[in-house]
């Protein structure tokens, strides 16, 4: 059933499918890189979707009286301490789990009278992830320019015949 | 005579100690040779230190390590390990005798490799005797068939590695493919590994099982070389001609009947043996054994060969003895054990110095060449009444024992085979000394005039090992009480 | 400092790391990865000795307690895994000294120490943490590290080989990632303790149940990927290959054992013996899988003319046994999976380090260029038949007590064909040992090259690992018993 709501879900396995694909057949190995990020990337999108709420606002908190909600990379323990509480909380005594991006999250905020939050922890995840994608690509070309001077190519299977003929 | 535990120790370190000085000794070739005599002596000396303990009812044992939890490496002297120990620490220092003869007669190279392997192939041999449990057992026949590959391979030849790969291949497969697969069943049926009088599998399972872990058993003793796994045999004669005669007709061989006498007694137990529907079986497949040995025996030319594949016909005898099932079959198996042991070892001591002598390999060539070694001849005469099983050498006893346990056990077409099997020996082994002393020698066969004998220590050597076998027929009285201890104990 | 010892455990060589980068000599750079090295080896020694003695040792970082906090939970397994990890470091820190000084240009030693130490910090990383995007984290930081490790190597299809490991690499922690994120929108939480607690749960709920089982096969792909199982292996002998010989006993002994420590955590704790057995039917996946490894990779290294690659196929075989011990799914089963971690650590480092040595002295690892060693290098090939006589499985070696227990798994469930797999992977290693012996010993050096014998700061380390291979499996209680209560803890067998 392609229903709007899903249209997020729906570009990531079509990103994923292109990345993936890209990654497997083309020979160049500039391509193979660009289609491991588009991999990478549809993967970041997922995680973005499970964390939106429906009416849920960016999860900076107002006018709660506690740490102004900076974000901090790489750990949960920082950022939005408050409403990750909140969240996980309304999770556990909710009960009940979706598969559309927690909106039994929704209910129970709303019957808590708090103000809704998207969920800001696969945000900070990706964060990491999006840094790891940095690395990996980086660490991928660097890879690739040395291919370059050593084989003086950088496809794949002009690189096996001359491995071959060696 | 000191803790009989420690005793038990260093009849096994001995000859570790041994290999160690032939090692350190290596640039004199005389304080060499005599540093492995002497440990020779001294581990005998030992060996009987324990057979006085084992006489008078005691069974000497030692816990070296828990290897895994509740799997330890211990040893255990019981009746049946000191005739094989008996055998192996008393023709070890004769065989290093006649090795001495003959690895300088036929000038052979890496001389020391070859004596530190020979000791620590020993150590082996007594470390298999004296293992109190299944484990201990899987560990020192391992460790023998490694630290011989090294002897068997000596001349490093392609010959000798092909060897060396029919050597490690069929040993190794049988015993990690079948033996340790039916060591680590038992472990799960039994909870334990130990050798135990009336055998610790009663019970455990049903027939069928036991039956299947029996044929497991007695085929992953690759080293009793049981048709088809019997290859490795007549592969290692390539080796030089004292290891032949003392791992390939004493040591692994008899490791490997040996140990098939053993889990038959002490895993299964004679009356478990009974019921299981495999026996039989396998009593046959080793009366096939004994009968295609002896043919193929006989359409060899080559001495060593010929040797070779008596051995594997003989070592069957053994293998038949455990499954007959009875108490008479396992003293006459256990018997045997030592009665080829000296028989052979003459035989082969024989064809070494023929070798080394005449340079003489194949029969045919060695028409009327007893003239020139009589005493040589002599002692193969010996040997071979031996092994044929006639008076007045010493296989005739365990022959006899086999004989009444055929009978016992109701099996006459297995006394048949025993019978053929005599005859067939008659004619391939009796050809050599008779031809030897009676034919005139081939046109072009270069003989010496006058007596040219085997090399002086060869020549002792073979002297001491065919009046043993003499001797074995006027006094048996020792291996059959050790063996009559072993089913009086426990064979129930 | 021992309370916050978990923490230290990875966070000592993570410093140390950009120290070593940025001290930009050899040595010194070195000095400062054998201080990360073997800090972790004595930090993870009385980690395990704390938890045989007390349980479970639970440590939040930052003081966050989870499921907010990220936790470090190190049980029996984690505590065995990082002991695995750190004292393979540390021997082969030792070794490096002089392999690096052969192999890799001198400007780039600095780097590579580096590199070594954020493995280290990435695998013990993977090994203690309790929580699953945390495993990500380290996950990535020991391959990107190992990455740039095996794009050191002398031989250009060492760039290659590092490419294809990053492509496919990144691919399985990608499916990793997919599979985590998938439980968490389920479970809402990234803490394995609590994912555990609130998966049945969810799939008994019957709404999210499809999602859990989609997040389940995305871990397995992702984690069969990482370690190697058949068919998911293709990196590895290229990546083992053409690295430079100190990475190669390094990783060989130490990244596939975390991650099959990775399979156990997420399919043991996270999802549950009972469900990964029995509702996803993961045995039936991993058992065939691990047997056609075990019998394909050991036929496919005795057709290797290349002695390294050669091994790397028959690593990839001893995974297979690993698996196999795992997907028996029972204690001795499973505790014959984690011994091996131990046990092969131990075989295949000193047998890449023998040809470590090789590679130093001859310069090259090809079976043909090995002829006649056995005289010219005895106490390397000496090293190698020690280290064989393990992968062969002959009674005393480490080797034997992996087998031990696997046949005894196998034939206690009444599964004949396995543990006649197992036996028969034993005599292929023969095969293939053998046949390096047999060119070493049996065969004479045409040239008149003079070659003596490696020296002592190669030949120690790989002679500290054979002699571990034949302490542990003479007196193999230690690794058994740990190995045992590691199992029971998993499968939630109450000792």
């Amino acid at each position: 059933m392609i229903s709007f709501g899903l249209f997020n879900y729906w570009a990531v396995i079509v990103l994923m499918m292109v990345g993936f694909y890209t990654l497997i057949s083309r020979d160049n190995l500039v391509k193979k890189l660009i289609g491991l990020n588009i991999f990478q990337t549809s993967v970041i999108m997922m995680y973005v979707s499970f964390g939106k709420i429906s009416g849920g606002t960016a999860p900076i908190l107002i006018d709660s009286g506690d740490h102004g909600g900076g974000e901090d990379h790489g750990g949960a323990e920082d950022a939005g301490h408050a409403v990750v509480e909140t969240a996980v909380d309304a999770v556990g005594s909710a009960g009940e789990f979706l598969t559309q991006g927690a909106s039994g999250v929704a209910h129970a905020a709303s019957e808590a009278g708090e103000i809704l939050y998207s969920n800001p922890i696969p945000h900070v995840l990706m964060l990491t992830a999006i840094v790891v994608g940095v690395a990996t690509l980086a660490l991928g070309l660097s890879l690739v320019i040395r291919i370059n001077e050593a084989y003086g190519t950088i496809e794949e299977d002009e690189i096996a015949r001359k491995d071959n003929a060696a | 005579m000191g803790d009989p535990g420690m005793i038990v120790l260093f009849t096994v370190l001995l000859p570790v100690i041994g290999a160690g000085l032939v090692l350190l000794l290596r640039k004199n070739e005389n304080a060499r040779e005599a540093a492995t005599l002497i440990t020779g002596v001294v581990t005998f000396l030992h060996v009987l230190g324990l057979l006085r303990l084992v006489r008078s009812g005691e069974t000497p044992r030692l816990d070296i390590i828990e290897v895994v939890p509740d799997v330890w490496l211990s040893f255990a002297v019981e009746p049946l390990g000191m005739v094989f120990a008996l055998v192996a620490g008393f023709l070890w220092p004769v065989t290093s005798l006649y090795a001495i003869g003959y690895m300088r007669g036929h000038h052979e190279e890496n001389q020391t490799r070859f004596f530190f392997f020979f000791a620590i192939a020993i150590a082996g041999a007594m470390g298999v005797a004296f293992s109190a449990n299944l484990f201990t057992l899987f560990v020192f026949y391992e460790f023998l068939t490694f630290c011989t590959v090294p002897l068997v391979t000596h001349h490093q030849s392609e010959e000798a590695k092909k060897s060396g790969r029919i050597y490690l291949g069929i040993l190794l497969s049988t015993s990690v493919g079948l033996q340790l697969v039916a060591i680590i069943w038992t472990w799960v049926l039994a909870g334990t590994l130990d050798f135990r009088t009336g055998g610790i599998l009663a019970g455990t399972a049903s027939t069928g099982v036991l039956s299947a872990i029996l044929v497991l058993y007695v085929y992953g003793v690759g080293k009793a070389a049981l048709m088809p796994f019997h290859r490795w045999l007549p592969a290692a004669m390539v080796a030089p001609t004292p290891v032949s005669a003392l791992l390939h007709a004493v040591a692994v061989v008899k490791a490997g009947v040996f140990t098939v006498l053993k889990i038959a007694v002490y895993v299964f137990g004679v009356d478990l043996l009974q019921t299981l529907t495999t026996t039989t079986w396998l009593a046959w497949a080793a009366a096939a054994t004994i009968i295609i040995g002896s043919l193929v025996a006989f359409r060899k030319d080559n001495l060593k060969a010929r040797l070779a594949y008596s051995t594997i016909s003989q070592l069957s005898y053994i293998v038949l003895g455990a499954m007959l099932a009875n108490d008479l079959g396992i003293i006459g198996g256990g018997m045997h054990i030592a009665m080829h042991a000296f028989g052979k070892i003459t035989l082969f001591f024989a064809a070494g110095g023929i070798m080394v002598a005449a340079h003489e390999k194949n029969i045919s060539r060695m028409h009327g060449l007893g003239r020139t070694m009589p005493i040589t001849f002599g002692a193969f005469f010996v040997g071979s009444l031996s092994i044929i099983g006639l008076p007045p050498a010493g296989g005739a006893w365990s022959k006899w024992f086999l004989g009444m346990g055929t009978l016992e056990a109701s099996q006459v077409g297995l006394l048949a085979v025993l019978m053929l099997s005599s005859l067939l020996g008659l004619y391939y082994l009796l050809e050599v000394p008779v031809k030897a002393f009676f034919f005139k020698p081939p046109e072009d066969a270069h003989h010496h005039e006058g007596i040219h004998e085997s090399p002086l220590p060869s020549l002792i050597a073979i002297c001491i090992t065919a009046a043993a076998t003499l001797g074995l027929f006027l006094w048996p009285d020792l291996f059959h009480e050790l063996m009559q201890m072993v089913v009086a104990g426990g064979a129930r | 400092m021992s309370q916050n010892l978990p923490a230290l455990l990875v966070v000592v060589p993570m410093i140390l790391a950009p120290l070593a980068a940025l001290l930009n000599r050899p040595g010194p750079s070195w000095v400062v990865a054998a201080i990360g090295s073997w800090f972790s080896f004595g930090a993870a020694l009385r980690l395990l000795g704390r938890v045989l003695d007390e349980g479970v040792v639970v440590y939040s970082l930052g003081g966050w307690a989870a499921p907010i906090g990220i936790e470090y939970r190190i049980d029996q397994v984690s505590a065995f895994v990082t002991v695995i990890v750190s004292s393979i470091a540390a021997i082969a820190i030792l070794y490096a000294r002089s392999s690096v000084r052969d192999e890799i240009h001198e400007d780039r030693h600095a780097l590579f120490y580096a590199a070594f130490l954020l493995n280290v910090c990435g695998l013990l990383g993977i090994s203690i943490t309790g929580d699953v995007f945390n495993v990500f984290v380290f996950l990535e930081v020991s391959s990107l590290s190992a990455y740039a490790m095996i794009a050191l190597g002398q031989d250009r299809r060492a760039l290659t080989s590092a490419f294809q490991y990053l492509i496919m690499g990144s691919v399985g922690a990608t499916f990793i990632v997919i599979g985590i994120g998938l439980l968490f929108v389920m479970t809402g939480t990234l803490g394995m303790a609590d994912l555990a607690a609130r998966i049945p749960a969810v799939w008994a709920s019957g709404e999210g149940d499809r999602t859990i089982a989609v997040a389940f096969t995305f871990l397995t792909v992702g984690v069969t990927l990482k370690l190697a199982l058949f068919p998911l292996h293709l990196w590895l002998p290229n990546a083992y290959t053409f690295a430079p010989s100190a990475v190669t006993g390094y990783m060989a002994a130490t990244s596939t054992k975390v991650s099959v420590y990775l399979l156990m955590r997420f399919f043991f704790t996270v999802f549950g013996e009972q469900f990964s057995f029995e509702q996803m039917h993961l045995d039936m996946v991993l058992t065939p899988l691990a047997l056609v490894s075990i019998l394909a990779m050991s036929l496919v290294a005795i057709y290797q003319s290349n002695v390294k690659r050669l091994l790397a196929f028959s690593s990839v075989a001893q995974i297979g046994y690993m698996v196999l011990g795992i997907s028996l799914g029972s204690v001795v089963g499973v505790a014959a999976g984690i011994i091996h971690l131990f046990n092969h650590a131990v075989m295949k480092g000193a047998l890449f380090m023998a040809m470590g040595c090789v590679m130093y002295r001859i310069g090259s690892v090809r079976l043909e260029d090995m002829k006649g060693l056995g005289k010219a290098m005895p106490w390397t090939m000496a090293a190698f038949v020690g280290g064989g006589l393990s992968m062969i499985g002959v009674p005393l070696t480490v080797g034997f007590v992996s087998k031990w227990y696997l046949v005894q798994g196998a034939l206690a469930q009444g599964r004949w064909a396995v543990a006649a797999v197992v036996m028969v992977g034993s005599l292929m290693a023969l095969i293939y040992i053998w046949k390096v012996v047999e060119v070493a010993y049996f065969q004479r050096r045409e040239d008149e090259a003079d070659i003596r014998e490696a020296p002592l700061s190669l030949l120690i380390p790989t002679w500290a690992l054979v002699a571990a291979s034949f302490w542990f499996g003479i007196d193999a209680g230690t690794t058994s018993s740990v190995a045992i209560s590691a199992a029971e803890t998993l499968l939630g067998v109450l000792p």
